[in-house]
């Protein structure tokens, strides 16, 4: 298993989680936890998923989340999990 | 499971305060690459760098995007050329030749610098390492990423105070030779007392005789996110200070450490260490300076400065041992001045001058470093200043260099101008006495008394 953190912060709307869950499921990119606030009309989520059996490479992925963002008014990153893991676990 | 209050810290981190990787720097050994003759040696370090770095500019692209963090300089640093080029080179123009060629290797493989035009001449020079200090003037002139370091003492050999005389003279002859971009080829010379075998930074970074064949030497950075933690502390106690500095250096080294494994293994090449140094850009922000106010000083220079770097230091140490399997290189703070935003306040403020830059040395990771002084500063001044900061280095026990820039045609109250990460630096007065006589004498100054621990 490849686990990669995605963060989507932006403006609240309809469709934001539908849009971004939609992108992963075509690249068969399963969800393993998924955590969403609204704080002051600003939507962030955070997803922790695995890439290891999607149908692109993670430059690939990143590029087109960062697309699906731009269609929703929101910053949509993909990091590796170890950065997180590594900071803050000894 | 990563909580969502970790992953914001460390984006925040990123994308606020400035933390990035500040180099992945592939140390390359040319002791294979030695021949007669110097164009067969220039052929054999091209390939030689090809081969190895080819990939190092992708490689760190890549891993910068699988992270979300930048890795903003992908660099080479080779075996001192003195001792490369000692069966080939018969003239300073040979060793020009072999300068031309790495510059021209480090275009063509991307990579921003290449360090290791270098000689280490602690006890004595040979024929090669003096042509290749007196090459040194010309070689930066006309190269634009090739890096210089001279290393003229060490706490167990002395001072070379022929190398220091030397290295006077070249810093002011490499100051003309570039002086219509403000004597910017001094920008690219360090000189040395005690330097490491596998320093990742610029421009003193050379791949020791002591390192393996190829290696991969990170350093990280991250001024801003120390002094973003710092902020939440302000008037708490020193046990606070000191632990917040560590807990940060931690997390930051960490960052180093993954990524130096990860370059390791996707260019095939050993993990050789992480460097803990805290190094500074002029982007604001991004300053040890403001470390220092934070912890409590109106400025640098400020009386207790010395006292504040030395542990400022020291936590950023503590804090980082731990984090990676092997630690080398510099691993302190820097203090150069064009570099950080917060020291140009200081020296414009009127409060840090060079006497108080020479005591920081003692106590933080490196020495006098971007440092601008007025082009009139003879080149026994120069080599004055030099003997000093390789005395703090050898009684002390660790490294100090010196990187001064005399800018041709500029005085006290001018600034250069360096452009990029080498910032601008204002014009810092020197102190006017003369110590030409004792600059004259020749030999060497022994080892101290306490290097002698066998």
């Amino acid at each position: 298993m490849k686990k990669a953190i995605i963060t989507v912060v932006g403006k609240d709307r309809v469709g934001i989680t539908a849009r971004v869950c939609t992108y992963l499921a075509e690249r068969q990119i399963n969800i393993l936890d998924i955590s969403q606030t609204i704080v002051g009309g600003y939507f962030n989520m955070m997803m922790v998923v695995d890439v290891s059996g999607a149908t692109n490479n993670f430059d690939g992925i990143a590029n087109e989340l960062k697309e699906v963002g731009k269609g929703i008014d929101c910053i949509i990153r993909i990091q590796l999990e170890d950065i997180f893991d590594m900071m803050h676990r000894i | 499971m990563i909580s969502r209050s970790e992953i914001l810290e460390t984006n925040e981190m990123i994308e606020k305060e400035n933390l990035d990787v500040r180099t992945i720097t592939m140390g390359i050994s040319l002791l294979d690459c030695i021949d007669s003759d110097v164009k067969v040696m220039c052929d054999k370090i091209h390939r030689k760098i090809v081969r190895l770095a080819g990939k190092l500019v992708e490689t760190g692209d890549e891993i910068g995007r699988e992270y979300g963090i930048p890795v903003v300089n992908k660099r080479i640093s080779v075996t001192p050329i003195g001792i490369i080029g000692a069966a080939a080179c018969r003239t300073e123009e040979d060793f020009v030749t072999v300068a031309k060629e790495l510059d021209a290797v480090a275009k063509e493989v991307g990579v921003n610098f290449l360090g290791g035009f270098s000689a280490v001449v602690a006890k004595g020079m040979t024929a090669s390492d003096e042509l290749l200090m007196r090459s040194i003037p010309k070689a930066l002139a006309v190269t634009e990423r090739v890096c210089s370091s001279v290393n003229v003492g060490s706490t167990r050999t002395g001072i070379n105070m022929d190398a220091v005389r030397i290295m006077g003279e070249t810093v002011v002859k490499t100051a003309e030779l570039t002086k219509d971009a403000d004597s910017i080829g001094c920008a690219k010379l360090v000189i040395f007392c005690n330097a490491p075998d596998d320093n990742p930074f610029m421009a003193g970074a050379f791949h020791g005789v002591t390192e393996a064949d190829a290696v991969i030497n990170v350093g990280v950075s991250g001024p801003g996110v120390v002094k973003k933690a710092l902020e939440a502390v302000r008037g708490e106690s020193f046990e606070v200070l000191c632990e917040t500095i560590k807990k940060t250096a931690f997390k930051i080294t960490r960052v180093g450490q993954l990524v130096a494994k990860r370059a390791s293994e996707m260019l095939g090449v050993p993990f050789g260490i992480v460097d803990l140094s805290l190094a500074p850009t002029p982007a604001v922000g991004d300053s040890v300076a403001e470390i220092l106010q934070e912890i409590g000083l109106e400025y640098p220079g400020a009386p207790g400065t010395t006292a504040a770097l030395a542990l400022l230091n020291d936590q950023v140490k503590k804090g980082g041992v731990m984090a990676s399997s092997y630690v080398g290189g510099l691993s302190g703070a820097f203090i150069p001045v064009s570099e950080d935003q917060g020291m140009i306040d200081a020296v414009n403020a009127g409060c840090l001058t060079l006497e108080k830059l020479e005591a920081m040395t003692c106590v933080c990771s490196v020495g006098l470093d971007m440092i601008a002084v007025p082009g009139d500063t003879s080149a026994a001044t120069i080599s004055g200043i030099i003997a000093d900061e390789m005395a703090i280095g050898m009684v002390n026990q660790k490294t100090t260099a010196v990187r001064l820039i005399p800018v041709i045609g500029k005085k006290v109250g001018d600034q250069a101008e360096f452009g990029g990460l080498l910032g601008y630096a204002p014009i810092m007065p020197v102190n006017r006495f003369d110590c030409s006589e004792f600059i004259g004498r020749t030999g060497r100054i022994p080892a101290p008394i306490h290097s002698f621990k066998n």
